[in-house]
């Protein structure tokens, strides 16, 4: 296996506050690794710094071989490292189709037609989204909204897909079609690292997991022996486990 | 009625030229939220290197057409030039600054566009030299006809092709979605592989073209340029943007169009409606204002410049978004 991800002694501050205070992650090739952690853990920070929308203050993260620290977001995107952001991050006056188009942008021009066979690979996926291309974004509900975020982020064919809580505030039916979705996307070979506050759920589809706290990890390991690691069942599975 | 058609060709006229200008303020504006007061110094700047084009190239014995057209090709990359290092120089760094330091640096930047065409081209009104001859053509069969000048049908027409152009960029292109993707979320456009730097740089400089040419034509129209042009110039088309709804191209070229409707109109007849004499069989007082002159009004058309801000501060009192303005839920 190689790793495509690696973190290590990553530290990231807003102005003198410490959000993430010495993390090491790794990913490796076709890997689904979850990292869950409540409120305010340093999650979507992590995520960030990852992207290049935040520098980080210490530490390295290497993707693909290389230290991509202080490259500019842009950059970074467009080597097959793709974010959907926490609360979709759609274009909300753009079309379904444009909103799927910008996914796109990254790819060189001459595969314009592979683009339009993605797009319609996207709408066979979501119906959804297909009865809706020509409307505007901002008129999506969240489920769908969700749905078109991670659409538009497989546009761009990543090798490293990066999802920070795609079930948040959707209803139950949809969080499962959205898991469903990324264990599909995992399956067919992109490796993903999924943030969670739905353990449960993260735990049963990955292979690997992190949790952290207040910006450290505090356990990693096997997503299947932390399922049934007490820590994690009292503290994130709302499970009483004091027998 | 045949001054009514008249105003309204005038008013056209020039509402499109406001038109052209206030799409490049509203441009900026959609993608930064920045209020980019120097752009007003940018039209001056095309109408000025148009000026020394047309001017040395006049007795070459070039066809006027082309050598218009030269002023143009000089103008526009001259003009984009500008755009693009203001930008780059002064509001880039001040991206993330709070909104009152771009907004100062800008009324910045005006000044010093302004005192560095000074320089060049000297304090004075200069003439364009008349090298196409005015043609004009009669609108209707009546005596006094209303007329519209070759000038007037130029300008029209090539703003026509400018917003038809510029919407077909930003609606159907890539880098379009690109800079409307930015507009929405930049930091999202940025994951999204968009270089923001870029198309921020790119929209500045559509902008700054578009107002080389409203430039040279408002240079050509007048017959005249002035290093303090682009003040009044790009306060009115400013006023055009924030009337229509900024960050609306649609809203751009409407509140143009009204701003030079509206002065025309207020030109052609606000004189007559506030003559002393007509006044005073209603309301005796204007007696011995109009023994001394009978033509004498209360607002004359010295106060032109005046009746597009009067509408513009009442649509805002009723629509603070402006006439097209966005809802705020379109944006991100
Ligand atoms: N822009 C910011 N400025 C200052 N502090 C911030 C900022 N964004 C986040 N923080 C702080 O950094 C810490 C980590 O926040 P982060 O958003 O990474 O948490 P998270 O794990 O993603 O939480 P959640 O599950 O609620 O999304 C929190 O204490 C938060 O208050
Ligand atoms: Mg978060």
């Amino acid at each position: 296996m190689t790793t495509l991800l690696s973190i290590k002694n990553l530290h990231i501050g807003y102005g003198g506050i410490q959000a993430v205070k010495g993390i090491d992650i790794h990913v490796e090739q076709g890997e689904l690794v979850t990292l869950i952690g409540a409120n305010g853990a340093g999650k979507t920070t992590t995520l960030k710094a990852i992207t290049g929308l935040l520098k980080p203050t210490a530490g390295t993260i290497e993707y693909d071989g290389k230290n991509i620290v202080g490259e500019p977001t842009y950059k970074i995107a467009s080597q097959g490292l793709v974010l959907v952001p926490e609360g979709r991050g759609v274009f909300p006056g753009l079309t379904i189709t444009e909103n799927l188009q910008m996914g796109a942008y990254s790819r060189p021009r001459h595969e314009r037609a592979s683009i339009a066979e993605d797009i319609e690979h996207k709408f066979s996926l979501f119906p959804r989204l297909k009865e809706r291309a020509k409307q505007t974004a901002g008129t999506l509900s969240g489920g769908e909204q969700q749905m078109l975020a991670i659409s538009r982020a497989l546009m761009a064919r990543p090798k490293l897909l990066l999802l920070d809580e795609p079930s948040m505030g959707l209803a139950p039916i949809m969080v499962q079609k959205i898991f469903e979705v990324v264990r599909e996307v995992s399956r067919r070979g992109v490796t993903i690292l999924l943030i969670e506050q739905n353990a449960k759920l993260a735990l049963q589809v990955s292979q690997r997991g992190y949790v952290m706290d207040g910006g450290i990890v505090t356990l990693s390991g096997d997503s299947k022996s932390l399922l049934v690691d007490p820590k994690v069942r009292e503290a994130y599975l709302g499970e009483d486990v004091a027998v | 009625m045949d001054t009514f058609l008249q105003q309204l060709v005038n008013g056209l006229t020039l509402g499109c030229v406001y038109a052209v200008v206030a799409l490049g303020y509203t441009m900026v504006y959609g993608i930064v939220q920045l209020i980019n007061f120097a752009h007003g110094e940018v039209v001056m700047i095309g109408a000025m290197v148009a000026f020394s084009v047309i001017t040395a190239l006049a007795g070459s014995g070039m066809p006027p057409l082309a050598i218009v057209l030269l002023s143009l090709l000089a103008a526009i990359p001259a003009c984009m030039l500008v755009g693009y290092t203001v930008e780059r120089i002064a509001y880039r760094p001040l991206r993330n600054a709070p909104r009152l330091a771009p907004l100062i640096t800008a009324i910045g930047v005006s000044i010093i566009l302004q005192h560095v065409a000074l320089l060049i081209w000297g304090r004075n009104y200069i003439a364009f030299p008349q090298i196409v001859r005015t043609e004009s053509y009669v609108l209707t069969t009546s005596v006094n006809s209303a007329t519209i000048t070759n000038i007037q049908i130029a300008i029209i027409v090539l703003s026509v092709v400018m917003m038809a152009g510029l919407i077909a960029l930003i609606y159907k292109t890539r880098i379009g979605i690109a800079m409307r993707a930015t507009s929405q979320n930049a930091a999202v456009a940025g994951l999204m592989g968009i270089n923001v730097n870029s198309v921020i740089s790119f929209t500045f400089i559509i902008g700054a073209g578009l107002g080389a040419v409203a430039g040279v034509m408002v240079g050509s129209y007048y017959g005249i340029a002035y290093y303090q042009m682009g003040f009044l110039l790009g306060l009115k088309a400013f006023s055009a943007a924030v009337l229509g709804g900024i960050g609306n191209l649609g809203g751009a070229v409407l509140g143009g169009l009204l701003i030079g409707v509206i002065e025309a109109f207020g030109a052609g007849y606000m004189g007559d409606v506030t003559n002393v004499c007509t006044l005073n069989q209603f309301l005796p007082g204007f007696a011995a204002m109009c023994d001394a002159n009978s033509n004498a009004s209360l607002l004359g058309s010295n106060y032109k410049e005046v009746y597009a801000f009067v509408v513009l501060i009442l649509v805002l009192r009723f629509r603070p978004s402006g006439l097209l303005g966005e809802r705020v839920s379109d944006r991100a």
